[in-house]
């Protein structure tokens, strides 16, 4: 048994959209179409692509905030030391599900209650979930204050969100997320609202959190070089589904998807004597074919490295 | 040599608030040369936006410049009166707004919205010319002529900032500034916008005031830069020079936290800290608490002020060492 601790086959979400309020012809949007990917116990997974492509999408349905169309997200469960199905949950898996699963939002500053302290904000979780005594949850506060680097945690306590900036209000919501201590969390563009020499400390903070209490993290982002930093291997989404997955640096070198390698060629490079050349694709095609082709599998290129099969055909004849 | 076109000089600004005096601009100068790409980088807060408000004189009423010039074509606009100054804006300077996109009116159609400002500016103008230069300024940005008969919310937001810069280039200005203009857009679009930019921008000769927090994007666009911290410059000088050799601790600390997908993975450096809040008089150097170079280095008890280390290239004196 490997040591995944997500495994997500075939991920279906579709939304059903009305084009008026009394139209009875239902149009489908179809988000995620068909995703499959395994995190492994302690490995930060890259979610990238476009706006409107699905991340979002993915990692709501995941922890179950949206209800999946089809398909199954199996769990590993500490407790029984299992893979679990999260359908058909029922309450006290639930329980299990949601402390060991949590989320990192992109908005610090509407995703913490304005007229909660911060010590009411990451005791929260502690007391839905009942986890210790009154003196053992307020000692758990005060410890995870001081792992997210809020110190000394006395000055932070009694202050409400507006009242700290926007770096410390990430390293709050950090806080509230693993104080569960959790062995998933899902980030959701955590550090793009931040400013450059703020979002380096958080990046750093998550990823010494990862080691030190051996989380795994989805980690969804627009920006490949955000991805670099922060993850072992890379999905690459496109319209709905998966077209490319490999570990970072290998997808980075070695990129076959078209639309992997127009989202590389689109990052600017931090060197004025670098020319960058665009790698032009035409997405109305892309489309087409991504949608032309429901049923497709990723094809493994080696490496670890898989490419959705519409992109790997040729290539598979040349090699 | 081109000669300058926008030069700024000592220029300081404050806002007038009920706490206090917020210095958002403090003792700026600098020149942007006819066809120039200059960048103005610095973390939020620091002043970028202030100084381009300032630059069109569109800073809010409670904002009160203490001292300082900016002239334009050798023309001083600070004093201007509104009606000299309608003339000036968009005929000679004209700006790219940090999400202008959601700024366009959702009940009139862009083109007529385009129309307005033209009318404003050329009145003697037919419709039927006003119309034939919007669709050229389209074909420019590569927009379609017919998005001009569509409303707002029926374009995507890379189109919409697309008919942003159109607008802007309505009227022929000799400089453009470009405030953010890509932040709210993800990476494929914001490319495509950079490319259009740099494409017209080349194609009319026209200047350009780069503002930004993404040191890659101001790598790409601009020929000189100017680092922002805490309302002053703390360096400035041509981009390739800043780049190979940043000398002041902030400029570096910004290089050294910018990730990038070529080249080694490397460590990045935080910087410890918060900028410092406005409102308080800041006394010596506003950098110094998170100064990395506070121990050997810094000269926190100086007052941030430039001097030229090499041609053109500018640096706060603290970078000076002790003295």
């Amino acid at each position: 048994m490997s040591n995944n601790l997500i495994e997500v086959r075939n991920l279906v979400k579709h939304f059903e959209v009305s084009k008026s309020v009394f139209s009875r012809n239902k149009k489908i949007v179809k988000a995620v179409d068909g995703i499959s990917f395994d995190i492994k116990a302690g490995e930060t997974l890259g979610l990238v692509g476009q706006s409107g492509c699905g991340k979002t999408t993915t990692a709501r349905s995941l922890c179950l905030l949206d209800p999946k169309t089809s398909g199954s997200v199996n769990f590993y469960n500490p407790d029984t030391q299992n893979m679990e199905s999260i359908d058909n949950i029922d309450e006290d898996g639930m329980r299990i599900f949601r402390r060991n699963m949590q989320m990192i939002f992109q908005d610090p500053y509407e995703s913490l209650n304005p007229r909660w302290t911060i010590k009411d904000i990451i005791k929260e979780p502690l007391d839905i979930h009942n986890i210790g005594s009154f003196n053992e949850r307020e000692e758990a506060v005060m410890e995870i204050l001081r792992t997210v680097g809020l110190t000394p945690p006395e000055n932070y306590l009694n202050r409400y969100p507006h009242e700290i900036s926007g770096g410390q209000r990430q390293r709050v919501s950090i806080a509230r997320t693993l104080v569960m201590k959790p062995k998933f969390v899902i980030c959701d563009e955590p550090t793009s609202m931040l400013d450059v020499s703020i979002r380096i400390s958080i990046m750093d903070l998550m990823l010494n959190l990862a080691k030190e209490l051996d989380v795994s993290y989805l980690y969804i982002t627009h920006d490949l070089a955000v991805a670099r930093y922060m993850c072992n291997r890379i999905a690459v989404m496109f319209n709905g589904k998966i077209v490319e997955i490999a570990e970072t640096e290998e997808l980075l070198q070695n990129p076959i998807h078209p639309y992997t390698k127009r989202l590389i060629s689109s990052i600017p490079i931090p060197d004025p004597k670098y020319v960058r050349e665009r790698y032009e694709i035409n997405f109305d095609e892309l489309d087409k074919i991504v949608k032309d082709n429901p049923n497709e599998q990723m094809v493994d290129v080696g490496n670890n490295h898989f490419v959705a099969t519409h992109e790997t055909k040729e290539y598979l004849i040349e090699s | 040599m081109p000669d300058l076109l926008l030069e700024v000089k000592n220029l300081s600004m404050h806002y007038d608030t009920l706490d206090g005096n917020v210095d958002a601009v403090k003792d700026i100068s600098f020149s942007v040369k006819s066809g120039e790409s200059f960048g103005l980088v610095g973390e939020s807060g620091c002043g970028k936006t202030s100084v381009a408000m300032t630059l069109l004189q569109l800073q809010p009423d409670n904002s009160v410049i203490t001292e300082g010039s900016i002239k334009l074509d050798g023309k001083e606009l600070i004093g201007l009166s509104e009606n000299d100054l309608r003339k000036v804006r968009w005929d000679s300077i004209s700006i790219v707004f940090q999400g202008a996109m959601n700024a366009w009116n959702p009940v009139i159609k862009i083109g007529e919205q385009i129309r307005e400002a033209m009318r404003e500016h050329y009145p003697e103008n037919s419709k039927q010319e006003n119309i034939e230069k919007i669709d050229e300024l389209f074909k420019m940005v590569g927009l379609d002529g017919s998005i001009s008969e569509r409303f707002p919310h029926e374009l995507s937001g890379g189109m919409k900032q697309r008919a942003v810069i159109a607008l802007a280039l309505s009227c022929d200005p000799k400089i453009i500034i470009a405030d953010e203009p890509t932040t709210a857009l993800d990476v494929v679009i914001q490319d495509q916008i950079l490319n259009e930019i740099k494409k017209v921008q080349d194609l009319l000769g026209l200047s350009l005031i780069y503002i930004s927090h993404d040191i890659a994007v101001i790598a790409e666009m601009t020929d000189k830069i100017a680092v922002m911290y805490a309302g002053s410059i703390v360096e400035m000088g041509p981009t390739k020079d800043i780049f190979e050799n940043p000398v002041h601790s902030y400029t570096r600390a910004l290089l050294d936290s910018t990730p990038s997908i070529r080249g080694e993975k490397r460590k990045l450096k935080s910087l410890d800290g918060e900028p410092p809040s406005l409102i308080n008089k800041i006394d010596g150097c506003s950098f110094a608490p998170r100064c990395p170079d506070r121990e050997t280095k810094c000269n926190p008890t100086e007052h941030m002020r430039l001097v030229e280390i090499a041609p053109d290239h500018f640096v706060d004196i603290c970078s000076q060492g002790k003295q």
